[in-house]
Parts: C-alpha cells; sequence; structure tokens
C-alpha cells in the first residue's frame, strides 16, 4: 500500500508515493535523487544521514518519509547560496581540513550547522560532546572540531 | 615557490563538491532496468552444508535469479588463493586453502556467502533471501586465536589436518639462544594485538552491467586494476580489456578496500548470467561480516639485554588469526609484510621470530592501516616499557642506548630491510621537549589532589612503506596548457586532486587551478596502474608524475628549440618558459605548437602527452618513522581515560603538503587509539560475531580523543628525487605503544605493568581492582 508525502526539500514542494516503511534518507536518496545525504549504518550511530527537519539535525535513517509530511527538509545541497557562496561551517570545513574522503562529511555539515546554532562560540569539550552521534574514520576528528568551532566563533560575531 | 607549489599547506580542490553533497560514491549509480541482489549469509560460523532449496525464494514476488556456488562452479568460475607463499625452515610448503566466491560443501564463519538472490527491488531480494533454505549440520566451531593453534581445536580446513598453515621461522632458534644465554637481564612479555574492523564510512557496494561483450563495474576500490585483470581471469574467462572497474569517490579504504572481494566476482557473474544491470548495496551489518578485518595477533616476546642495558638478543614468537581463510596477504603481514621491521627503530643483531598463521572460523584478516607494521612497533615497544621496569633505567633512557644512531644510516636490518635514513634520538628529543616530559611529575601530583591518575608515554616507530614495487602516471598537456594528470594512484581521502596539482606546479609552472586529476577508471588509467596502499602515492605517484614532467619538459624542449629556432641544447626551463638566449616560449605556447606538425622537428608525434612506468627494487622501500608521546589521565573509579594530550613527531620526508600530511598524521593516531582504548572485535565460543554492529562495535568518537600537535622531523629520503616518505600509516603505528605506555604509567603505583588493549573503563578498573586485592593479600 502506498502513501502521498508531501513536503518541502531544499525550499523547494516535492511529493510521492512511498510505503509505510520507507526511511527519510530512502525518500530523500533515492526518490528525490539527492544522493549528497549518505547512509553509513544500520543502527544510527553513524550520523552520515543527517538533514535538517524543521530546523533541527535529524537521522533521516531513524525517521520514516511519512513523518516527514508537511514538514521543511534542508539537505547538505540546500545549505550552500544558491549562488554557489558556501555557509560558514561549509567554508571552515575546507579551512580547517575537516574533511578527507568525504562520506561522513554532509551528516557532519548538517550537525556542525545545529551546533553552531544552538552554541555561539562553542569550545572545544561542548563540540566533542555534541559529535558523539557522527563518526568519522578518517580525519581524527581534528580538522572538524576545529572547523565547527571557528565557525561558531564567526557565526556569533555576526559574521555569518 | 608560490603558495601552491611543493611544501605549501594548499586547501584541497575536491572539498567544495564534498561538502556540498555534488561527491559520486558507488551507491550514487544506477542503471536502468538494474535488479538488486541481495546475499545469503551464513549464520553459523562452522557447518558442513547438507542443501540448499532455492525454490521457494525463486517463486518470490520480483525475483529474477537464485544462484548458489554449484552455478558459478557449472559456468567454470574459478576459486580465489592467497598471493602468499611461504616455507618453512625444513622446506616444507605453507597451506593455502582455496576460496570459493560463494562456499558450496561448507561455511566457515558467520557471514560467509552461501547464495545470492537477485529481484527487482531491493526490499524484494531481501525478503527472497529469507526464504533460501539452507540445511546445515553444525560442526564445533573456533574463534578464539590462542585456542585455534592448539592441538585441541576443532579443524576448520580436514585437508591439512591443523588450523597452523605453517611454522615460518627465520632461523633456527638455537643461534639465537646462545646470545640469550649471555644476558644479564631476561624480560618475558604476552601480548595480544587485538582484532579491529576497520570500517571505512562508506559500506561496501557494487554496481554492474554486461553491455556489448564488456563488463562494467562500478565499487569502491583502491586502484582497480589488480580487481579488474582477477574478475577477467577468474571470474568471466575474458581479456581483462573487456572488463572495466570504476571506483569514483571512495568512502575510505584503509587498506581493506582494493581486493577482489567475493561480492564482487558473484554481482560480475551474476550480471553476465541474466544479462541486466546488477546492484548491491551492503549495509553496515554485512560490513561487519564481509570486509576482511585486521590485526589479531599473540605475541610471546623475550629480550635479554647486557649490563649496560643493551639489547644482546630478542625472541619473537607470534601466533595471527587469519580468518577462516587466508586472503590475498594475510599470512604476509606478520612474517615480512609489518613483521620483518622487528626491531623497529632499535639496533638489535641477534633476533630469532617465529611466525604461526592459523585458520579459524572467523572473518579473514588482511592488511589494515599499517598492515603488521603497527604489530611490529607495538610489541617494540611494550619490550622496551619492561625492559625499563626490569634494568630500572627511564623508559627513554633506555630507548635512547638501543636506538640506531645517525652515524649507522644506511642500516641494513636483520631481516635484509635497508633503512636509508632517520634522527631517532632527534625524534625523542623534540617530541619530549613539545610534551614537557620534564616537567611531567608536577602534572601527576596536581591530579592526584584531583583524585585522577595522570600518567605520560613514548613509542618510538619506523615502518616500511612504499607497497607494490611499479606505478605509472601520465600528463597530457592541453593545446591551451592546461593539464591532465591520468593517475595510477587513487586517491580516496587523501586529497591527490590538490597534491598533484601542487606537483604539477613546480615541476611545469602549470597554475594549480588548471590541473586536472583524472583516476579510478581502468578504460582510462594508466596501464601499468597500482593504486594508493602501504603509504606509496607520495614516493610511486610523486616521482612517476615528477618523470613524466621530466619528459614533457624533454619533448617541450624539442619544440621550443624549433619554435625559437635556437639549438635544443641552448634552451633552458623553469617555471614554465622555456628560453634560449633572449627568446623565450611559455609551455602553454609549446604546447598548442604540439598539435600543429608544422611546428615539430622531423619525425616527432604531436601532442604534448607523457607517461612514466616507475619501477623500483621490490626490496627497497622508504622508512617513515618518529616518536609519540601521550599523557592520560585516569579516573580509578570508573577506569576511564581521558586523554590530555598528544605529541606526535614524525619524519615523512620531505612533505608535499602539510595539512593534508597532517591529516593523515589524525587520522591514523585515531585509528591507533581506537584500536588501543575503544575497539574490541568479540567473538563467542560458537563463532558467532557479537559486535556485529556500531551498537556494539567501540568507534572512537571525538570525545574519546584530544586534539594532537603534529610536528615534522623532514629527514629527506635519500632513495627517491623527491625525499618523500609514507605518511598514511604513521599514526596508527606511533599511537598504541604510546598509549598503553602512558595508562599503565599512570597506573603504575598499583603494581599494573601492562593491560591488553583494548583499555576500555570495564578493563582498566578490573585491572585495578585484582591489583588492590593482590595487595592487600
Amino acid at each position: 500500500m502506498l502513501i502521498n508525502v508531501n513536503m518541502t526539500i531544499n525550499g523547494k514542494a516535492v511529493s510521492g508515493q512511498v510505503e509505510a516503511r520507507t526511511l527519510l534518507v530512502e525518500f530523500i536518496r533515492d526518490h528525490q535523487r539527492l544522493t549528497g545525504t549518505h547512509v553509513g549504518c544500520d543502527t544510527t550511530q553513524c550520523g552520515c544521514c543527517t538533514v535538517h527537519v524543521d530546523g533541527k539535525a535529524v537521522k533521516s535513517c531513524t525517521m520514516l518519509a511519512v513523518q516527514a509530511t508537511g514538514k521543511s527538509i534542508i539537505t547538505i545541497e540546500g545549505l550552500a547560496q544558491p549562488d554557489g557562496t558556501l555557509h560558514p561551517v561549509q567554508e571552515a570545513f575546507r579551512e580547517h581540513h575537516g574533511l578527507q574522503c568525504g562520506f561522513c562529511t554532509p551528516g557532519m555539515v548538517m550537525v556542525g550547522v545545529d551546533i553552531c546554532r544552538r552554541h555561539p562560540n562553542a569550545d572545544e569539550h561542548t563540540v566533542r560532546q555534541e559529535l558523539e552521534g557522527n563518526i568519522c574514520r578518517c580525519t581524527g576528528y581534528q580538522g572538524i572540531v576545529e572547523a565547527i568551532m571557528d565557525a561558531s566563533a564567526k557565526m556569533a560575531g555576526g559574521k555569518a | 615557490m608560490g603558495q601552491f607549489g611543493i611544501g605549501q599547506p594548499v586547501r584541497r580542490k575536491e572539498d567544495v563538491r564534498l561538502l556540498t553533497g555534488k561527491g559520486q560514491y558507488t551507491d550514487d549509480v544506477n542503471f536502468d532496468g538494474q535488479t538488486w541482489a541481495a546475499f545469503v549469509r551464513s549464520p553459523q560460523a562452522h557447518a558442513k552444508i547438507l542443501s540448499i532449496d532455492t525454490s521457494a525464494a525463486k517463486a518470490a514476488p520480483g525475483v529474477v535469479g537464485v544462484f548458489t556456488g554449484s552455478d558459478m562452479k557449472a559456468d567454470g568460475v574459478g576459486t580465489l588463493i592467497t598471493d602468499v607463499e611461504f616455507k618453512d625452515l625444513a622446506g616444507k610448503d605453507m597451506f593455502r586453502p582455496k576460496r570459493d566466491f560463494m562456499t558450496i560443501d561448507r561455511v566457515r564463519f558467520v557471514g560467509e556467502i552461501v547464495a545470492v538472490v537477485l529481484a527487482d527491488t531491493q526490499a524484494q531480494a531481501k525478503a527472497a533471501a529469507e526464504l533460501v533454505m539452507v540445511d546445515y549440520d553444525g560442526l564445533p566451531a573456533v574463534g578464539s586465536t590462542a585456542f585455534a593453534a592448539s592441538p585441541d581445536s576443532p579443524v576448520i580446513w580436514e585437508e591439512h589436518g591443523s588450523n597452523v598453515g605453517i611454522h615460518w621461522e627465520n632461523r633456527p632458534e638455537a643461534e639465537i639462544d646462545v646470545h640469550m644465554a649471555k644476558a644479564k637481564t631476561r624480560v618475558t612479555i604476552d601480548i595480544v594485538n587485538n582484532r579491529v574492523v576497520p570500517n571505512p564510512m562508506e559500506p561496501r557496494c557494487a554496481v554492474a552491467k554486461w553491455e556489448n561483450g564488456e563488463l562494467t563495474m562500478y565499487a569502491p576500490t583502491q586502484g582497480g586494476r589488480r580487481i579488474q585483470q582477477g574478475i577477467a581471469k577468474i571470474v568471466m574467462n575474458l581479456p581483462a580489456d573487456k572488463v572495466r572497474i570504476i571506483s569514483p569517490d571512495v568512502g575510505g579504504g584503509f587498506g581493506i578496500r582494493g581486493k577482489l572481494y567475493p561480492e564482487l566476482g558473484v554481482v560480475a557473474w551474476a550480471t553476465r548470467k541474466i544479462n541486466r544491470p546488477v546492484k548491491w548495496r551492503g549495509d553496515r551489518s554485512e560490513t561487519f561480516v564481509s570486509d576482511y578485518h585486521g590485526r589479531d595477533q599473540i605475541n610471546h616476546a623475550e629480550l635479554g639485554l647486557d649490563a649496560n642495558g643493551r639489547v644482546v638478543a630478542l625472541k619473537v614468537r607470534t601466533i595471527v588469526n587469519c580468518g577462516a581463510y587466508f586472503a590475498e596477504n594475510g599470512p604476509r603481514l606478520p612474517i615480512n609484510g609489518g613483521g620483518r621491521i622487528i626491531p623497529g627503530v632499535y639496533d638489535i643483531e641477534n633476533f630469532y621470530f617465529s611466525v604461526r598463521p592459523v585458520l579459524s572460523n572467523t572473518v579473514p584478516t588482511d592488511t589494515y592501516r599499517g598492515a603488521g607494521r603497527p604489530e611490529a612497533n607495538f610489541l617494540m615497544e611494550r619490550l622496551m616499557d619492561a625492559a625499563a621496569d626490569a634494568t630500572g633505567l627511564a623508559r627513554d633512557e633506555i630507548r635512547r642506548r638501543n636506538v640506531i644512531k645517525p652515524e649507522q644510516f644506511p642500516y641494513r636490518t636483520q631481516m635484509g630491510m635497508l633503512i636509508d635514513s632517520g634522527d631517532f634520538i632527534g625524534n625523542m628529543d623534540m617530541a619530549m621537549k613539545a610534551a614537557d616530559w620534564a616537567g611531567f611529575e608536577a602534572r601527576r601530583a596536581e591530579s592526584a589532589k584531583r583524585g585522577k591518575l595522570r600518567g605520560i608515554g613514548l613509542s618510538n616507530f619506523v615502518e616500511p612503506s612504499g607497497g607494490r614495487p611499479t606505478e605509472e602516471m601520465r600528463i597530457a598537456v592541453s593545446p591551451e596548457g592546461k593539464a591532465t594528470v591520468y593517475a595510477g594512484t587513487h586517491s580516496h581521502g587523501q586529497g591527490h586532486e590538490t597534491v598533484w596539482a601542487q606537483l604539477l606546479e613546480s615541476f611545469l609552472g602549470i597554475p594549480f587551478e588548471n590541473v586536472t586529476l583524472v583516476q579510478g577508471d581502468t578504460k582510462i588509467m594508466p596501464k601499468e596502474a597500482a593504486g594508493t596502499f602501504g603509504s606509496r602515492s607520495s614516493w610511486m605517484g610523486g616521482v612517476g608524475l615528477q618523470r613524466s614532467a621530466k619528459r614533457i619538459v624533454e619533448k617541450g624542449t624539442k619544440i621550443a628549440a624549433n619554435l625559437m629556432q635556437a639549438e635544443p641544447e641552448k634552451v633552458s626551463f623553469d617555471a614554465g618558459v622555456f628560453r634560449a638566449g633572449t627568446s623565450s616560449v611559455t609551455l602553454a605556447e609549446v604546447a598548442k605548437a604540439s598539435y600543429e606538425p608544422k611546428n615539430l622537428p622531423e619525425g616527432m608525434e604531436p601532442g604534448l602527452d607523457e607517461s612514466y612506468f616507475l619501477k623500483r627494487d621490490p626490496e627497497e622501500f622508504n622508512y617513515p618513522n618518529g616518536t609519540h608521546v601521550i599523557e592520560v589521565e585516569v579516573d580509578p573509579d570508573l577506569g576511564k581515560i581521558e586523554m590530555l594530550n598528544y605529541i606526535a613527531v614524525d619524519d615523512c620526508g620531505k612533505v608535499l603538503n602539510p595539512f593534508i600530511v597532517h591529516g593523515q598524521v589524525y587520522g591514523g593516531v585515531a585509528q591507533g587509539i581506537g584500536q588501543a582504548m575503544t575497539e574490541m572485535t568479540v567473538y563467542d565460543d560458537e563463532g558467532q560475531l557479537v559486535t556485529g554492529s556500531f551498537m556494539d562495535y567501540g568507534m572512537p568518537r571525538a570525545e574519546h580523543l584530544s586534539m594532537i600537535d603534529a610536528l615534522f622531523n623532514e629527514v629527506p629520503c635519500k632513495t627517491n628525487d623527491l625525499g618523500v616518505k609514507g605518511a598514511g600509516e604513521a599514526g596508527a603505528c606511533g599511537a598504541p605503544g604510546a598509549f598503553v605506555s602512558a595508562v599503565c604509567d599512570a597506573l603504575k603505583d598499583f603494581g599494573i605493568r601492562h593491560i591488553d588493549m583494548p583499555m576500555t573503563p570495564d578493563r582498566v578498573w578490573a585491572t585495578i581492582q585484582k591489583a588492590k586485592a593482590g595487595k592487600a593479600a
């Protein structure tokens, strides 16, 4: 049995027909062909699937597509400006070598934006704690933590 | 040198697309009309397969085909076998079990593939896979490394009669016993180098199609040439050029991605069999039981020292758990892969070394970041700490007395390795100074006031890097003077798109932004492409590019001479410009001219496009080395360890991009700390993988690590023109020894000398309690 879903993704109204069990990440990747959001595990630990749902960071593998009906979703593809200007968090990741293979990166950036919004001028300890739900195997987290600290300071200083 | 040249901390070209969701990983690829594959995997660790009934699965909705190993065999598909061959001292060959792509008569580990289902959707394939009825006749299983080596263990390869593939020795033990007998002090240690699951963040995946007599397959690899050759020969019975392997962006490799895995062979075979594209999207749980695992050794070692604390003899006995089959490299790692670098940075002449690779009902083990070198270095560092204890010498002092001294380079080790350069004392000095080793005791006292136990530890390491001894790199310059690098190497996080552009700006004066990288497609990559593993790319790729660039300049010189009407001998090249007297032409102008035959000397081919096939002596490596110092605080009530400070001094030779090399150090350290602190791979007595997902397997998180202060002690390599040494695996070699040393230093007042990795809070706490009880007794 298929169910209609309607939501906005990156500002665009989208709709589709999904099974009840279709995960939000499956709807984003397979139905909407937005492949920037990744699947890295099957137990909700890795965070590669993190998107924003109505302004909050959510693991899209742990939410059903039908639960997102009527909501506003932002994926990694929707973060930069239409003219290509990077979000301060994206810029900070580039500046601080916060990515290597890039697979965990969309999730890290999306959670990073969420951390910066909730913790202006976030310190190292806070950022490390807040990243508990995101796993990276390449970077040792150093560049990621530095990037989020830097972006959170810049965004707090009104330079966003 | 411009800001985009060699040695500059240039920001990465690849980042913008990866940061905006425009990376292309294998799961992002789809073919029209594709079917989905779901593997039926054994839930038992060791069993005979009495029958496989696929009838219900075949009748399930959407199913296109259900196949077993017998089907593949009937089609003439071959078997996999390890690349490795060894003989023992008596000349007897190592046992080398063959591996079917899908096992036929017997399963030997949980997760082994028994059948494959192809269906129109992934959900249909997975549902039908559960309908495949396999009649297993269970057999006793063995998961434990120590038990697998014992004569009481169930034997998993009856034809061999034992789980021990070979008892390899470097020389008769008696030869070293002579020296050991003269030792004033002897220390013995028994340590475990724990099994880890590499877990790159991208779960494994493959998408294949069969079209016009050719196979095209997308899959994450570390360079697809050998997989292409293996699939063509063993699976498809085709010439290699009829098989095309494409690895787009790859989400991490760490040494275990560039393998001819059974899943790839099955997908390749199946797509031709049903004449429809096939996609397999592995999930993380599958990755846990199908990607090769790493490490898993038990070492028994004995060190003999003279009255001055100098080592006079070393004996090491290693058992390595290679899993149910010997993977491509499996037994090589502790023998002449990594094991060969025992005794590490230390000047030890008299050395006995025995290795028993054992087979067990576990996932096979293979090359994971360091591939035997982390194990070798860890062993030496635990021995040095034990020797410090036994002799009363400080941990750094005993190392100073035994490291290879500057005047001893080039140093030929007892195992035949020629270490060209290094500054091991300098590494130690730099690291200890940066860590304020001298001021540690005051910090220990301060921690004690807060009820915490503070410790400091160090480790030295050296490792041979270079991987396979051949590589090919190609540079093509366009008529506009822009360059494309066709690489045989394969960047999967290491930033080659950036570093190769830096090299071309340095070698040819081509602006950094005008250099493009093409890699990862066996149809396009240079013929002798090898790939990226073993920390080889800076050497094999970098020098390959340097020599291709030299050929570009040689040809360009002749063309420039023609254009300037000068003698070629009078033409010089620097920073993108050819000069002869007062005349000059740019490389871009020469490139443009190269496409018009009228500009060319007689008989010259048009274009400016050169390759270089680099070959080195297979016995020649370069030797990254360093010293790591870690400071920790242990909470004795919880057993929790907090990392306070990390100093990594690395000698990677000439550093091409410090920004990227730092990243490799941080990443390697994180994997080393993961092994040392959080990553426990648990097999129960029935061979079930208990830690089969991220819920149970302790991947290190950001909160487990501190900032790492990565310093360089650049000692240029003497055996390649760029002076580079590998960098990718150094962190994994340096971290475990320093970490364990630091924690044991924190716990020394309990009399604790060693705790096996991983040092989880539970283990640390339990060890403390046991020590306390021992004291009270």
